[in-house]
């Protein structure tokens, strides 16, 4: 290193190198844990000076936002070719575990009484399915007879579905004209 | 009963009753109960005459529809001013059906985007080798989608019947014999080839009931990689 690098394309270096480096999506406070010395606010302008190189280049690799966190992807056009590289099957979710998923995603935390009402069918069986995926998980019982399980979703949702926190899921169309 | 239906796969009573709306391209806040209630009862008849076991939720369903259907007959009662009608008895249920809607379409929402492993792939083994360790890359297929399968096959059917009196005595025994003979040779075959190498009408409908009974048996275990995909069975080996 060093050459002609500025201090500052030096942390932009660094950076990268943990984004690329890092198994899961990486945070600016796990940044800030390596770098010390350095402010979160000075972290997220690096960041974004990252992510506005890796957008200008308009390769194969972007970098995205994701469960929080900032990760390399290989940009989604491109994913015939990588699908023949890895030659497995995308494990899918089936059209009932979707579904169910779509309920707990926008209603949680919430029982399973209330998605099998919604579904107007019992999702014990997609429930268990979204559970052992690790996408939808538990976070606590009811405080009424019975203490039902309340469901939510996991990071491992955010991470599969690309999205850097809950509020990027689309509004619900209709909601409000159903709840006037 | 005389008009053709077409089996869908449903994911619920409220799922067939959209698909009904749809269909019959009426507006959902204002459903012709009559009508739609026949077709909803004749889809359920269907699903009874191919012997599927009927979810309870589909015939509480039925009632609900019956019963408003019922309501919506009597006259309304005496004293009630003309602008100040009671309440929609449907109300109920459109309100139920517009929920259903809207999350249906926000699951296919979800699905749209640029999912991990499939749209997006992260640099790194950890990731694939936890998608090697994810069961199935396919979706286990349920009664729906065989029915679905059969009645494809019955209607590429190129001859409506073949009128050869058939001097072979078929026995679902001897078919469960030649199936899972022919798996365990095989490893795995398709529902197509199963039920298509033959046109004769009781055979395929004697091969049906084999992969049925099969299923319920758990000695075979059929997948589909995506909807209206070919469906594979495999002997669910339990060594």
């Amino acid at each position: 290193m060093g050459g002609g690098m500025t201090v500052m394309e030096e942390k932009v270096a660094i950076i990268e190198a943990l984004i690329f480096a890092s198994e899961t999506p990486l945070t600016a406070e796990r940044v800030m844990e390596i770098m010390p010395g350095a402010e979160k606010k000075e972290i997220v302008s690096l960041v974004g000076e990252l992510v506005r190189q890796y957008g200008q280049r308009g390769g194969g690799i972007c970098l995205r936002e994701v469960a929080g966190g900032f990760q390399f992807q290989t940009r989604a056009e491109l994913a015939p070719w990588i699908r023949k590289l890895k030659a497995v099957r995308p494990a899918m979710l089936s059209p009932a575990a979707l579904e169910t998923l779509a309920v707990v995603a926008y209603r949680q935390p919430l029982v399973k009484a209330e998605i099998d009402r919604i579904r107007g069918v019992d999702v014990s069986g997609a429930l268990k399915g979204l559970l052992e995926k690790k996408i939808v998980r538990i976070v606590g019982r009811k405080d009424v007879p019975g203490k039902p399980i309340i469901y939510g979703t996991t990071r491992k949702f955010l991470e599969v579905f690309n999205l850097r926190d809950l509020s990027e899921l689309p509004t619900l169309r209709e909601l409000k004209d159903l709840h006037e | 009963m005389n008009y053709e239906i077409k089996l869908d796969i449903f994911e619920g009573p409220l799922d067939l009753l959209l698909y009904l709306i749809r269909k019959n391209e009426i507006d959902i806040c204002n459903i012709p109960i009559a009508l739609i209630t026949e077709q909803y009862l004749a889809h359920l008849g269907m699903m009874h005459s191919l012997n599927l076991d009927l979810a309870g939720e589909y015939l509480v369903l039925a009632s609900t529809l019956v019963h408003i259907k019922s309501k919506m007959l009597l006259p309304p009662a005496e004293g009630e001013d003309e602008d100040e009608e009671g309440e929609d008895p449907r109300a109920e249920l459109v309100q139920q059906l517009l929920e259903y809607q809207m999350f249906k379409e926000a699951a296919l929402g979800l699905e749209d985007r640029p999912l991990l492993e499939r749209d997006v792939f992260t640099r790194g083994a950890p990731g694939e080798a936890e998608s090697a360790a994810e069961e199935e890359a396919m979706i286990e297929v349920g009664i729906f989608e065989l029915v679905e399968a059969f009645r494809r096959i019955i209607a590429g059917l190129d001859h409506p019947e073949q009128l050869a009196i058939d001097a072979q005595k078929l026995s679902l025994a001897d078919r469960i014999n030649e199936i899972m003979d022919r798996l365990s040779e095989e490893k795995q075959t398709t529902f197509a080839e199963l039920l298509g190498e033959t046109a004769d009408r009781r055979r395929i409908v004697y091969t049906f009931l084999a992969i049925l009974e099969l299923m319920k048996l758990r000695m075979i275990r059929a997948f589909q990689v995506g909807p209206f995909g070919a469906i594979r069975l495999f002997l669910s080996v339990e060594e």
